[in-house]
């Protein structure tokens, strides 16, 4: 099923945990359900960062590796 | 958020993160203001982590110049700064850890004739006064404007801290009603203080100012904590708000600010 994305966002090249401060702020900015979409390129981000959306209430819907280098993280934000 | 430099984000990174804070949290610390009344022992590791935490505006007075002997323990002074006026020395100390923190400088005795006048322009006052004649003052002025304090003192091995939030919860005339008689206060000469104590009580100073600002936790309000650096202990004792305050009560009997005479018998202040 399609995923309706209200946000991209890019943070290749940064490393832990500015990779999380980064995805943070962006999902701060939204409405509680709507859909932020991370592209990172840091290996140890791919589980840091949607392990640290999910322990602060935010919902992942998609962790995927897209090609050699980078990953694809989907969330959804949580209420307020 | 858009609102931060790159450099921002790094700075306060640690802030950000933190889920009580968050870049929202970190905006309403920038837009606070925070005025502390003494850079001493308390006043300066209180100002320093107000500082590093980004604060926005913090005003801080004190009349005195640095003394040796104020290095044991007065963190954002240091050897080539005798002499210099412990505000001034202050801000620079300030200012060099966080230029983002604006730093404003008071430089004469606090009185009724100027405390009204200097704490209207801020949002939360921490007292790190040594002596009587101030620590009323304070209490009075924030009392009749309403302002939020949070008042720290220490002796020896021991220091307090409460937090003031006029209109709920007692103030500090509730818990002390009024200043104790000359010959009963010790002197800061007679007196000594473990170098380090303040360091712990400003730095808790600090964190119930952030927690103020930031609309989080649980804060002192109606109760006293007690840290024994012999024992290592904290102890919280309620605060029950007297019926009959003098100031803080339905009906007050003080109603204008009292200039009480110094007592330290060594020196003033």
């Amino acid at each position: 099923m399609e995923i309706k994305v209200d946000k991209k966002i890019n943070i290749k090249g940064l490393v832990c945990p500015y990779t999380f401060v980064k995805s943070k702020l962006a999902i701060e900015g939204m409405e509680p359900g709507e859909v932020l979409e991370i592209i990172l390129d840091y290996p140890a981000a791919a589980t840091n960062v949607p392990r640290s959306m999910e322990d602060q209430g935010h919902k992942v819907l998609k962790t995927e590796k897209i090609n050699d280098t980078d990953w694809l993280v989907v969330v959804q934000k949580g209420k307020e | 958020m858009d609102d931060f430099t790159e450099e921002q984000i790094e700075r306060y990174s640690r802030h950000i993160i933190l889920a009580e804070v968050g870049g929202k949290g970190q905006k309403k610390i920038r837009d606070a203001s925070v005025f502390i009344v003494g850079a001493g022992g308390l006043g300066c590791p209180a100002g320093y982590y107000l500082t590093a935490a980004g604060v926005g505006r913090i005003g801080i007075a004190d009349v005195d110049t640095i003394e040796i002997s104020n290095l044991q323990r007065q963190i954002a002074h240091s050897t080539k700064k005798i002499g210099m006026l412990k505000a001034d020395s202050a801000k620079s100390t300030f200012e060099e850890l966080n230029p983002d923190v604006k730093v404003i400088t008071y430089k004469e005795r606090l009185s009724s004739k100027n405390i009204m006048d200097i704490i209207k322009d801020y949002q939360i006052v921490i007292d790190g006064s040594d002596n009587f004649p101030t620590r009323y003052l304070v209490n009075d002025a924030c009392v009749m404007t309403k302002k939020p304090f949070v008042s720290g003192s220490i002796l020896r091995f021991e220091g307090q801290v409460t937090t003031i939030i006029p209109n709920d919860g007692p103030c500090y005339r509730c818990l002390y009603e009024s200043p104790p008689p000359r010959g009963l206060v010790p002197s800061c000469a007679e007196a000594g203080v473990l170098g380090v104590l303040p360091g712990v009580i400003g730095a808790i100073q600090a964190t119930e100012v952030l927690k103020l600002i930031l609309g989080k936790g649980d804060i002192l309000k109606g109760e006293l904590l007690i840290y024994n650096a012999l024992k290592m202990s904290f102890k919280k004792m309620k605060i029950p708000k007297n019926p009959n305050c003098p100031v803080c009560s339905e009906k007050p009997t003080i109603n204008e600010l009292i200039d009480y005479e110094a007592f330290c018998e060594v020196r003033p202040y």
